[in-house]
């Protein structure tokens, strides 16, 4: 990167237009934080109540939500939120790098573009839709076929046990991976499109097998950019609110089962806030600022893998 | 527009509750035909947010399913709520070859509880002897999203049954025992609809509108009533109103009365500042409640029984603009 440095020029001295534009950049910069934090603290004001009402902790760990008796505790909807995501990158991280290593790595130019466009396409879909094409389409297939067929081959492990309902977690991590495989794979193909064709030529010189210089050339240089697609997908399926509440069933209950209905910290908030009032209220924008802070500490945690994923890349 | 355009127009601006919004609508674009100096915005953004912005008063009315509670009360002295329809929860079900069901307070409170799980139950079959109940799980679906529609059903069986009101109480959004959560009418009868042995509760209005097979239920009177545009007529009948109207009207006495019924709410101070807004405003709910009842039965709401609309008389008679009674004489 150093070597390709425009050396240094003497700058001349700015004039106004170019630090009226400096200015404004600055300030629209600044601008960023500015409104991030005045949602933090607008959050925690409302929140106030509520929290104190419950203790912090109690309120993180309780698992009661009960708006009547204004009893509320988050963990039900931290819970929901955090195995949905997950759910949904375990399903489409695989299917995207895939796809997008076929299509960079691969496939012909003319397949490449006829595969791209239905996936960009795939992307601009309205998450109602997504919502509605889980309850009507999605949630029956789970509950005749998929889920009775995962219980008698895995009914093993507790992820696959209890009544197929069709509606549940596993119903929301599948829609959250259709709806985040755009993402995912959209920039993993900008990423792989940007490592030099002289470093797989290289690999590729010395005898490596297609797979291996993938494996040991391209993946190595997009390691990156890869890891930050795949934030970009989670940062999507964790405020996803109108899909998952279409399929989750919305309850606020823990299981361990991926067939029991369970609720996420968005839908909650989508679902209760028209009509709350005072504490009830509360509750719900200290249920923003958690899914707040759950973002916040996951971008913090890719950053981290970034960083360190640029440290080691192509000996 | 013309009058927009003129500058003439006396601008009134409302907002609230989601259930009564297609009539509202209608009634506001009949009267400004009536009327074409006043002009009607209405906002259908939910009862908690009309509460919230009459009581700040950035509104000139506000809408409402469930009365304000006496704390929400207190933040808004001068508040008056003025019933202008009425609408009912019916329940729904999805049982392959039976098309008319009976419940009775227990066992629909039962049911909701988590306590009677079968269709075949005992309780159940006793009540219905020419239905074939199935040996098949009962599952139960409820609103998710916090709603008037919630808060009248849940008014009711915490009236039916003791151990409703010790357990989830009644509220816009209460803490289920059992049962999955679906937004919207819509998605209550989706999950209806799709799970065979499903039961849920909806709005009539909804019910008739997409033809759903209903329940009849006992009412507190002992008998079977069938929800219908009368049976919800009859049920404010049967209760003695307060002067604030702030009144549940659920398991209501009479042999005819729907016992799942309650009033949606205009919320207006008694005395408006605003000389012109408030006397159009005044006639606007002189005429909602003599005129635009007459549309209530096409848009599948009941209209309010004729005592109910003497009381709102002398309730609008009483409220003034500017200190001054608007309709005291004339009308």
């Amino acid at each position: 990167m150093a070597g390709t440095a425009p050396p240094p020029v003497a700058r001349p001295r700015a004039n106004l237009p170019d630090r009226a534009f400096g200015a404004t950049l600055t300030a629209l910069g600044g601008g960023v934080f500015v409104v991030a934090g005045v949602i933090v603290l607008e959050l925690s004001k409302v929140s106030g109540s509520s929290v104190t009402k419950m203790g912090l902790w109690h309120f993180i760990t309780g698992s009661e939500w009960d708006p009547v008796r204004d009893l509320y505790g988050a963990l039900p909807f931290i819970y929901g939120t955090l195995v949905t995501s997950g759910l949904s990158l375990l399903l489409a991280v695989p299917a995207s790098l895939g796809l997008a290593l076929f299509l960079t790595q691969m496939a012909p130019a003319r397949l490449r573009s006829l595969i791209s466009f239905p996936i960009g396409l795939l992307a601009g879909i309205p998450s109602v839709v997504f919502g509605l094409w889980g309850l009507f389409v999605l949630a029956p297939i789970l509950r005749h076929d998929v889920e009775p067929w995962l219980s008698r081959t895995l009914g093993f492990l507790p992820f696959f046990r209890g009544p197929p309902i069709g509606l549940g977690y596993l119903a929301a991590g599948v829609i959250l991976a259709i709806m985040i495989l755009p993402t995912i794979t959209t920039i993993a193909i900008e990423v792989l499109e940007t490592v030099p064709g002289p470093l797989r030529e290289a690999a590729l010189a010395l005898g490596a097998t297609r797979w291996e210089t993938i494996r040991i050339s391209v993946l190595p240089h997009a390691r990156a950019g890869i890891v930050g697609a795949v934030i970009l997908g989670l940062g999507r399926a964790l405020g996803e609110t109108m899909a998952v509440t279409m399929v989750i069933g919305n309850s606020p209950t823990i299981s361990a089962s991926l067939f029991a209905p369970g609720y996420s910290l968005p839908a909650v908030i989508a679902n209760e806030f028209a009509e709350a009032g005072g504490m009830q209220t509360s509750a719900l924008a200290a249920l923003g600022l958690i899914l707040f802070g759950v973002t916040l500490l996951l971008n913090v945690v890719a950053r981290i893998l970034v960083r360190m994923s640029r440290k080691g890349p192509s000996r | 527009m013309l009058n927009l355009l003129l500058g003439a127009a006396i601008l009134i601006n409302g907002a609230g509750a989601t259930f009564p919004f297609p009539i509202y609508s209608k009634w506001f674009s009949d009267y400004n035909k009536a009327h074409p100096e006043v002009q009607i915005n209405y906002q259908s953004i939910g009862s908690g947010g009309g509460i919230k912005q009459i009581t700040e008063r950035t509104l000139d009315f506000g809408a409402s399913d469930a009365p304000m509670n006496d704390e929400e009360m207190a933040k808004a002295p001068g508040i008056q709520h003025i019933p202008t329809v009425m609408g009912a929860d019916v329940i729904i079900f999805n049982l392959p070859g039976v098309t008319e069901l009976r419940l009775t307070p227990e066992t629909l409170a039962g049911i909701f509880l988590g306590k009677i799980v079968k269709w075949n139950d005992p309780a159940l079959t006793a009540d219905n002897p020419k239905a074939r109940l199935p040996d098949m799980p009962i599952a139960v679906a409820h609103r998710s999203d916090g709603s008037g529609t919630t808060y009248v059903f849940t008014d009711y069986l915490s009236k039916a049954s003791p151990a409703w009101k010790a357990g989830p109480g009644t509220g816009k959004s209460v803490s289920w025992p059992t049962g999955l959560g679906g937004k919207g009418n819509e998605g209550v009868t989706g999950l209806v609809k799709q799970n065979e042995g499903g039961i849920g509760y909806v709005e009539l209005a909804y019910a008739n509108q997409n033809k759903l097979t209903v329940a009849e239920l006992k009412n507190k009177d002992g008998q079977w009533v069938k929800p219908t545009l009368e049976s919800i007529s009859a049920a404010a009948a049967g209760v003695e109103l307060p002067e604030d109207y702030r009144v549940s009207i659920t398991d209501a006495k009479g042999a005819a009365a729907w016992p799942i019924a309650a009033f949606t709410y205009l919320l207006v101070y008694r005395d408006q500042a605003d000389q012109e807004k408030g006397d159009a405003l005044l006639h606007f709910l002189w005429w909602a409640a003599h005129e635009g009842q007459k549309t209530a039965s096409a848009l599948d709401y009941a209209p309010l029984p004729q005592p109910v609309v003497r009381k709102i008389e002398q309730t609008l008679r009483r409220m003034t603009v500017a200190g001054k009674a608007v309709l005291a004489s004339g009308k």
